[in-house]
């Protein structure tokens, strides 16, 4: 069947207003999901799964939280590793102080805890932006780095600030094995996923692109900046935060602050522009992409590079992979700043036009 | 123009503005008439822009004070302006490039929207409801301004007259009670000034919009407007219905003054 919208005639605006208005789209996404949930767990290896597939998930997630901020709302940030810390251990501390909290509130709270402190760090985008806001995002960063590292009543006085969880269950359901692990994940990515969709194409979403791209013009049709970009602040750190929570106590189980470090700040920025700032489906692409790429450099350039006779160490292959992103980040921010997503839906557009292109 | 105007439903009182040491505006007073169209006029930089920017308040004046409806305000702000009922084209358009038509349409919807951010998350109840229904009166105004084919387009795509149009629609999508509008016609041909034109006088006439309208094209403020003030270097040099402005002698050696 060819990739059309012809014949599929909208006789209302509720049908107009779908997530996916065009048929085939809502096949695809509907076998992705089937996939996703049965075919991935019978078929693939727990190697798999624990190195590119759960991270990819949870790094998605986060990916989605910072393209809320910086691709629908147009706030630079450079505190999403903050905002992943805050989220961990503040599940963390639900998780070993309240007895018998259900896991999922304590991920969810810790989601809750970061949004308040994203909401704050959030002020100063009411009076500066751009590299200024940067800067001031960036002290999220070493604020909580050093929270973590120095003040023991958060981290339940353990050395370092380095905690662990141990015997994750939901009702009787024990996330242990990494089948477990990744279909919890997934869950809360599809869910959240739809939440995020939900949310830029309804008014909120529009608060925060009218914002994002002229805001004098926004604040003259009476969208309070205030509160859109507030609530932006709280949204993208509600999910990043959940990805922390998630990446501690599921991904990791014991962790320490290094794991939230600038390092992981700059990575999911970097996701966000190289997957497509501004679209849903762009936080998956770029995800998946710096998922993929340390891996797949491993595997295959000291390959390659055996076969012009050249050896390549591993510390070669990791400055290869900082040259390749620098290069790549570069080449969408300058020719592409719509990222993997928009070299996507161009080909859509082609592909629903081919074979006839005009 | 036979149109019926009726109570003063905005009025300025000595208002002065400057920028550090530039005067854009010098103890202006004027008043707008409910129903009626307005003109602003005068030689560029006359502050007329200025004039509408502290109306909405995005531009806050050192002196004087509006009067809208009856209540004083010495402290304008847009959002204030937004709630009132005013809502405005820009000079340079300023539409929201990264979304298509309809969605920049449908921002102007945002002060009747009531449903909260987690209803919106799950599309839920009144967030649902919300959304068609604002969707059917953003279709209307995009029915009044003949912009079907466009509705899915990013605006930024669009050539200059339509991103005009668009942000026209934007204004109305509001439906506002006053309309104020800057040089909405600026750099279109003939035949897209025609239509505009003929859009400013539905919303007038069909809607009952006041209209506050900054143009240059000195036949079009002529033929349309009620009433016309003429600025000259942040100063009022005239006031009143278009024929008594033209004969103005201080009007027309400034227009001449600004000619060559
Ligand atoms: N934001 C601002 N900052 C500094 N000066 C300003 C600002 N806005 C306007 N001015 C100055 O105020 C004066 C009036 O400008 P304004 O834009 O109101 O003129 P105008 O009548 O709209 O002109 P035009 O026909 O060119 O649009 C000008 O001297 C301008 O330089
Ligand atoms: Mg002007």
């Amino acid at each position: 069947m060819l990739y059309r919208e012809n014949g599929q005639f909208k006789t209302s605006y509720a049908a107009d207003q779908q997530i996916f208005p065009i048929a085939q789209d809502r096949w695809a996404i509907f076998g992705l999901l089937v996939v996703a949930f049965i075919g991935v767990p019978l078929l693939v290896d727990e190697y798999l799964l624990r190195a590119i597939l759960i991270p990819f998930l949870i790094l998605s997630l986060a990916a989605l939280g910072v393209n809320i901020l910086v691709g629908f709302c147009g706030q630079i940030t450079l505190g999403a590793g903050a905002f992943m810390a805050v989220g961990a251990y503040a599940a963390y501390n639900f998780h070993i102080r309240i007895e018998g909290l259900p896991l999922l509130v304590s991920l969810l709270l810790g989601g809750v805890t970061a949004a308040g402190v994203g909401i704050f760090f959030g002020i100063p985008s009411l009076r500066v932006r751009g590299l200024y806001l940067a800067v001031a995002t960036l002290a999220a960063q070493f604020f909580t780095d050093w929270v973590f590292l120095r003040v023991p009543w958060f981290t339940g006085h353990a050395s370092s600030g380095s905690v662990s969880v141990s015997n994750l269950q939901i009702m009787g359901w024990q996330i242990d094995t990494p089948v477990n692990k990744y279909l919890f994940c997934l869950m809360f990515l599809t869910v959240f996923a739809l939440l995020a969709k939900n949310m830029t194409r309804c008014a909120v979403g529009r608060q925060w692109m009218a914002i994002r791209d002229m805001d004098v013009a926004a604040e003259v049709i009476g969208i309070r900046p205030l509160f859109a970009k507030l609530s932006a602040f709280a949204v993208s750190s509600f999910f990043v935060g959940t990805a922390g929570a998630l990446w501690g106590f599921i991904h990791l189980a014991s962790w320490e602050p290094a794991a939230f470090s600038v390092d992981r700040s700059f990575q999911l920025l970097f996701m966000v522009i190289i997957g497509g700032l501004g679209t849903i489906m762009g936080s998956f692409f770029g995800a998946a992409f710096i998922v993929i790429l340390p891996i797949a450099l491993n595997q295959f350039l000291p390959a390659f590079g055996a076969l012009f006779g050249i050896s390549i160490s591993t510390a070669g292959v990791s400055h290869a992979e900082l040259i390749l992103f620098g290069g790549l980040i570069i080449f969408f921010l300058i020719k592409e700043p719509h990222g993997i997503a928009r070299l996507w839906s161009t080909g859509k557009e082609k592909l629903r036009l081919w074979p006839f292109p005009h | 123009m036979s149109r019926q105007s009726g109570e003063i439903i905005l009025d300025l009182k000595n208002v002065s503005l400057s920028f550090g040491g530039v005067k854009a505006l010098t103890d202006i007073s004027f008043d707008v008439r409910e129903h009626e169209i307005r003109a602003i006029i005068g030689p560029n930089g006359a502050g007329k822009s200025s004039m509408l920017n502290v109306i909405n308040g995005v531009y806050r004046p050192q002196k004087g004070e509006i009067i809208l409806r009856g209540q004083h305000f010495s402290r304008m702000n847009p959002y204030k302006a937004a709630r009132a009922g005013i809502s405005r084209t820009f000079q340079n358009i300023a539409l929201f490039k990264g979304m298509n038509v309809i969605d920049n349409l449908m921002t102007g919807r945002n002060l009747k929207i009531r449903s909260n951010l987690i209803q919106q998350a799950f599309w839920w109840g009144a967030a649902r409801r919300e959304e068609l229904l604002h969707r059917a009166k953003v279709e209307e105004v995009i029915d009044f301004l003949e912009i079907q084919h466009i509705r899915k387009t990013p605006v930024g795509r669009l050539p200059y007259g339509l991103q005009k149009r668009v942000d026209l629609g934007r204004a109305l999508a509001m439906e506002p009670s006053i309309l104020l509008l800057d040089e909405p016609m600026a750099g279109m041909n003939v035949e897209e000034k025609q239509d505009m034109c003929r859009f400013i006088l539905d919303v007038n006439d069909q809607f009952g919009t006041t209209i506050v309208l900054i143009e240059h094209d000195m036949a079009v403020v002529m033929d349309i407007s009620d009433r016309v003030v003429v600025l000259d270097y942040g100063r009022k040099i005239g006031d009143g219905d278009p024929d008594a402005v033209r004969a103005n002698p201080e009007v027309i050696s400034a227009y001449l003054g600004a000619s060559h």
